[in-house]
């Protein structure tokens, strides 16, 4: 292997290194509830965005999930949005929340998709598990897909993100989590 | 325990005189299987609206009571709602949410039946049934519906009135909610996609909460300190920012003895459009518009805007989102909930993308608003359940004698009952109508299919 082969390939390792630490930080802010530290996360312009599931045909599948900007959807937000519900949480009279969930994200199936001008795309698997009050107990189970960009400090921000939920109808009360 | 046993519903496990009902009612195994036989399948219950099927051939799917429908607009162009079941052993003929198809195919033994609901094929019908089935009278069991100004509902029962009947004086109020901002009718517009959740409650909760439940502001104490609103205020009503300034009367309006309910303000007075989206010119100008146009389309009656209600037994509209949310029950303890939302279809895309913004965090599980809700229903149904809980009655008793008739304006209707500000008139309402319909047997013959009722 050429010495421009390794580098290139070491190079995707630090990235990839790089992404997880800054997934693994987001999880274990949300899981401990540090939910303005987790907004520090957000680009001031991003797109959230999780839609629905429908169930259609194998030879009819462009319909299968809701579009953006266009249907209904579980979320469709902007960094504003996010900080309302962030304050929400913070009102300790959100009963949805009160009290409060215990979470545990998780992701795996990493990918490292695209990168380009500092804009970093990549797609992964998630579980998220809920459980509240004495037995209330949700879990969570998709693909996400993220886009994350460089900021000028060197730093990354999610700028977008695409949390495709495998579920049709919501086997859960409420979707008070963020993904 | 039969319903006789326990001495009737109507004076005793809803007893109304003393604004009292039984917890039973809520969780009792047996009570929610007559449920489905007396209420639900001699109801006229909403399915869908006609903007998810505009084109011939276009179907989605619903549910009456615990069983799926086809909601379908066949290649006349004519509406059915057909029981998602095939006739010969009960497999669903339509597993798909939303398309388009001419005709439904089984896909068990392969009975197929057209868009009219017709059997028109079937397997072997000349080597094995010897040509000895008559197709004819095994075509696909279809309900009574009916359109009303695109909201498609059905019924079971033969006997029941038709739709318009059946509304009597509600009128006024379903016309209110499916009215376009400018008072017209006619083109309001689903956006894509049905929320559907599952909530741990008696499907009940949900339909007495949004039939009359304004004592229930604590539900939204956090929501309210935060802004969700497009007026770009804290409060989760656009109108916060006006109405409060305001002379005017905040209803619970029941009509009987249909049961249905609805709550709204009636303002005392004209009073000129209130800025509100002032960040969205052309979102202002559109309302402001609809506004002057509506007040010079209805005269008084546009001082009457309905906040909501519920169409008995489980439609609960709310006309801040224009949403239409059915409660489809799934065994006494919980409740699969469904939610459209609807637009002027000839809004300016800004506001319609308002609007769907505002609806997607205001209502369903994602909804900072709903959220709330659900947590005291499904609370509150767990506290029914009790052994010694359910030896002690709810107390619906609020504004008990306080009814009146004709009030304020007579123009509301004439048999309807108004009370004013936070009364539980309209969750009694609900119960009479609920207790009525459980106390009146299913009598043989009475509940009959369509086609047996040709005969």
């Amino acid at each position: 292997m050429s010495a421009a082969i390794d580098k290139a390939a070491l190079d995707g390792l630090i990235l990839r290194y790089e992404i997880e630490q800054f997934f693994n930080h987001e999880n274990e802010l949300l899981d401990s509830r540090r939910f303005e530290a987790w907004l520090d996360l957000l680009a001031d312009d991003l797109r959230y965005w999780m839609p629905l599931a429908r169930n259609r045909s194998c030879d009819d599948l462009a319909g299968e999930w809701t579009r953006e900007g266009k249907d209904l959807n579980w979320f469709d937000e902007g960094r504003f949005e996010m900080e309302q519900r962030v304050k929400q949480l913070a009102t300790a009279v959100h009963w949805a929340e009160e009290p409060v969930s215990r979470t545990c994200h998780m992701f795996s199936n990493l990918q490292v998709v695209s990168q380009e001008n500092g804009d970093i795309r990549t797609r992964l698997r998630f579980v998220v598990y809920r459980n509240r009050t004495e037995t209330e107990t949700d879990f969570f189970v998709g693909k996400r897909n993220d886009l994350l960009r460089r900021e000028s400090g060197g730093g990354l921000k999610i700028a977008a993100r695409e949390i495709f939920l495998d579920q049709n109808v919501l086997l859960a009360k409420n979707l008070t989590t963020f993904f | 325990m039969d319903a006789e046993r326990r001495g009737g519903y109507q004076g005793n496990l809803v007893n109304l005189d003393d604004g009292l009902v039984s917890r039973e009612i809520f969780t009792s195994q047996q009570i929610y299987e007559e449920e489905l036989e007396r209420v639900f399948a001699r109801s006229w219950l909403f399915v869908g609206h006609e903007s998810q099927i505009p084109e011939p051939g276009d179907f989605v799917l619903g549910y009456m009571g615990e069983e799926s429908v086809i909601v379908n607009r066949d290649r006349n162009g004519r509406l059915h709602v057909f029981l998602n079941n095939c006739r010969h052993r009960g497999m669903r003929v339509c597993r798909y949410d939303e398309g388009n198809t001419r005709k439904f195919y089984c896909p068990y033994h392969a009975w197929v039946y057209s868009d009219e609901g017709d059997l028109i094929a079937v397997p072997k019908l000349d080597t094995s049934y010897h040509d000895e089935l008559d197709r004819s009278q095994w075509g696909l069991i279809e309900a009574r519906s009916a359109s009303y100004h695109g909201f498609i509902f059905a019924c079971w029962d033969e006997a029941a009135p038709d739709f318009e009947r059946h509304l009597g004086d509600f009128r006024f109020y379903f016309d209110d909610f499916c009215e376009q901002p400018d008072g017209t009718h006619g083109s309001l517009e689903a956006f894509g996609g049905i929320f559907k959740w599952r909530m741990p409650c008696n499907w009940k909760f949900a339909a007495e909460n949004f039939a009359g439940d304004y004592y229930h502001q604590p539900s939204h104490a956090s929501v309210d300190q935060v802004i969700i609103s497009p007026a770009g205020v804290k409060g989760r009503h656009t109108y916060d920012s006006a109405s409060r300034a305001r002379k005017l009367y905040k209803l619970n309006i029941s009509v009987m003895p249909e049961g249905h309910t609805a709550r709204g303000e009636l303002f005392q007075d004209d009073y000129d459009y209130h800025p509100t989206y002032q960040e969205m010119a052309v979102v202002e100008d559109y309302f402001r518009d609809c506004y002057y146009k509506r007040r010079a389309r209805l005269g008084e009656k546009s001082r009457w805007y309905g906040h909501g209600g519920t169409v008995f037994p489980n439609a609960s509209y709310a006309n801040g989102t224009r949403s239409m949310a059915m409660w489809h029950p799934r065994g006494p303890h919980e409740t699969e909930a469904w939610r459209i939302f609807l637009v002027p279809k000839d809004a300016p895309d800004e506001v319609k993308s308002v609007l769907r913004h505002y609806v997607i965090r205001y209502q369903g599980p994602s909804g900072l608003t709903e959220q709330d809700d659900m947590e005291n229903w499904g609370y509150a149904h767990e506290g029914a359940r009790g052994t010694i809980a359910r030896r002690h009655a709810f107390h619906y008793g609020m504004g008990l004698g306080h009814e009146r008739k004709a009030w304020p304006v007579s123009w509301l209707g004439g048999e309807i009952s108004a009370t004013e500000d936070v009364s539980e008139q309209n969750q009694r309402a609900f119960y009479a109508r609920w207790a009525a319909m459980m106390d009146a047997p299913v009598e043989p013959g009475r509940l009959r299919l369509r086609s047996e009722a040709a005969e």
